[in-house]
């Protein structure tokens, strides 16, 4: 082998690997910061660490601690409620406004931009426009009965019972534009053929909804269903932001258990369980959708 | 998202049309109103709220609560006003977008025009990646940046949105890439051309869109990001969301509820006026990290 063949060698092998070495920063970095961290808080979860990482294993006990903590009982039942009526009123709604533009409206484009711009927003400002606006004090309550309904009670923020149905408001109000862009683009994709044979046939419009319409929006749904739960798993701002988890523990949410046992309470340990059987829920509802995505994909 | 021109057959009545409106109008109230409240409770004296007066427009006018918002209100310990922070975010935003978008860049690239064998399960890695619970890697990220010589810098805080930023933007050039003509690459080589070249003289000419649509998304995402901003920072290099949130929470003195909102709009100036500007993207972005890319 001459010089000049081992240069070309040399170059050969620099040519095939250089895309991988490009790569291979951040994949080294996903590896350690996602992965490598993952398991690494996966493994605290059977140790005793406390304020900080310590090795002791102790076996399943921080998870049989946490299902008998009472705040995890209120913070997973909080998801449950909050969780499902988000996901119900931002579908429902989003749908209903995508319907509604669909219909060759004028300013179309104007109104989609002001039904979907809470989302370019954080979620501590939602929380703290929601949380005055809410407050009996100075908002709403005290509108109304300054505009002479004296007895108009509007307290829920306050209430340990109602408090969390008003992080399903300002969730709702921040995310419904989007779930509505993500239905009108399923309704734009739909065929027009189908629908204008069944409008001869004299199907009325709500049968052509009913019937055509929203079964095509399958996929949409799907979309929307696996964002949102998404989503409210790791809802964790807007509680912080309106609520700050009260009155007393009543809007406390996974996301925010896990905060408070890990870095204020020092019980890492059952932070970091918690923190597993949040990661947990999410797979379960995103490696189905992105493995469907990639496998259609190829 | 379509456009008008592939808008439905159905048609409806003139009486039907005018209930649609009506929602929609109704709808557009509902969106507005947070804002409304935000801006006209900013712009007037704190006893016209205490009164009652949140839904009126000011009677007396006036500018004074966006001043002390953002440069003497009291956040934490010190009245600096929210001006240092926006600052902090503003360090913190800049370098980790730019950086992530580049990475993202060439990732989607060795990713749809050299592939390799497992570049679909090293994407799926990546892309898992931006859907995980951050509370996953809190703990070990406060170790990594202690460690690191980060821990509550601004630096810091760059590097983790830099870190968990790369599989979203990796996601959005990947998708594009995916549409370009590999024909094109495949021409390129024969003639000679090497990996960097294609990149640059074929592949970033036509990527303007997807870059805008990567910076948008990220800049709004870390702008907006609290969990990481409240966990990593010190009380000198806290984002613009966590000084907000420490304003508002705070529990000594009289509740400044003028200053609270004029806040509220300083913190979320940024991304709404990116929005304003530039929303289509912004809604494209929303698309491909949701639906398919």
């Amino acid at each position: 082998m001459t010089s000049a063949d081992r240069t070309r060698n040399g170059n050969d092998w620099l040519r095939d690997a250089l895309p991988k070495i490009v790569l291979s920063p951040s994949f080294a970095i996903v590896v350690i910061f996602v992965y490598g961290f993952i398991l690494f808080t996966f493994v605290l979860s059977f140790t005793d660490s406390r304020i900080l990482p310590s090795f002791g294993f102790v076996g399943w006990q921080n998870y049989e601690r946490l299902f008998r903590v009472r705040a995890w009982d209120i913070a997973v039942n909080n998801l449950l409620i909050f969780g499902s009526l988000y996901i119900i009123i931002c579908c429902a709604l989003g749908l209903a406004l995508a319907i509604l533009l669909d219909q060759k409206i004028r300013a179309e484009g104007f109104i989609r931009t002001i039904y979907l711009y809470p989302m370019a927003l954080s979620f501590i400002v939602t929380g703290t426009a929601w949380k005055w606006f809410l407050d009996p004090g100075i908002g709403l309550q005290a509108v109304v009965r300054g505009w002479g309904w004296e007895s108009f009670t509007f307290e829920w923020i306050k209430d340990s019972d109602m408090a969390i149905y008003t992080i399903v408001i300002a969730a709702v109000w921040q995310t419904s534009g989007f779930v509505m862009a993500m239905f009108l683009a399923g309704l734009r994709g739909i065929d027009n053929e189908v629908l204008k044979a069944a409008q001869i046939d004299g199907a009325s419009n709500w049968a052509l909804y009913r019937r055509i319409v929203i079964p095509q929006l399958r996929p949409a749904f799907m979309s929307a269903f696996v964002v949102l739960a998404h989503m409210a798993i790791k809802s964790y701002d807007l509680v912080i932001a309106l609520t700050g988890g009260g009155p007393g523990t009543a809007t406390e949410l996974p996301a925010t258990f896990m905060y408070s046992y890990t870095f204020t309470r020092n019980q890492m340990g059952i932070g970091a369980a918690s923190a597993t059987i949040m990661l947990m829920s999410i797979a379960a509802i995103m490696i189905p959708y992105i493995w469907s995505e990639l496998r259609e994909k190829k | 998202m379509a456009s008008n021109a592939s808008a439905n057959v159905i048609r409806t009545g003139s009486g039907s049309r005018f209930i649609i409106y009506l929602l929609l109008i109704f709808f557009c109230l509902y969106y507005l109103l947070p804002l409304y409240v935000m801006v006209v409770n900013s712009l007037k004296p704190l006893s016209e709220i205490q009164a009652g007066g949140m839904m009126a427009l000011p009677s007396e006018w006036t500018v004074s609560p966006w001043f002390s918002a953002w440069s003497t209100a009291q956040i934490g310990v010190e009245a600096t006003g929210l001006r240092p922070y926006f600052i902090n975010s503003i360090m913190m935003v800049v370098p980790a977008v730019a950086v992530s978008t580049v990475l993202g860049a060439l990732n989607g690239y060795v990713l749809t025009k050299w592939r390799f064998k497992g570049d679909t399960i090293v994407f799926g890695l990546l892309l898992f990646g931006c859907f995980i619970p951050f509370q996953m890697v809190l703990i070990p990220m406060a170790r990594m940046l202690g460690l690191m010589g980060l821990a509550g810098t601004v630096p810091g805080l760059i590097f983790v949105h830099l870190v968990y930023g790369i599989g979203f933007s990796t996601l959005y050039f990947r998708n594009y890439y995916q549409q370009f003509p590999t024909e094109l690459v495949r021409a390129a080589m024969i003639d000679g051309a090497g990996f960097f070249t294609i990149f640059r003289r074929i592949m970033l000419p036509s990527s303007g869109p997807i870059a805008v649509v990567c910076i948008i998304w990220q800049f709004t995402n870390i702008w907006n990001d609290f969990l990481f901003g409240a966990s990593f920072s010190d009380f000198d290099s806290q984002p613009m969301t966590v000084a907000l949130n420490n304003l508002v929470q705070s529990s000594t003195g009289v509740k400044e509820y003028n200053v609270h909102f004029a806040g509220a709009i300083m913190a979320a100036l940024p991304t709404l006026l990116v929005y304003i500007i530039a929303g289509r993207y912004f809604v494209r972005g929303l698309m491909a990290g949701s639906v398919k890319g």
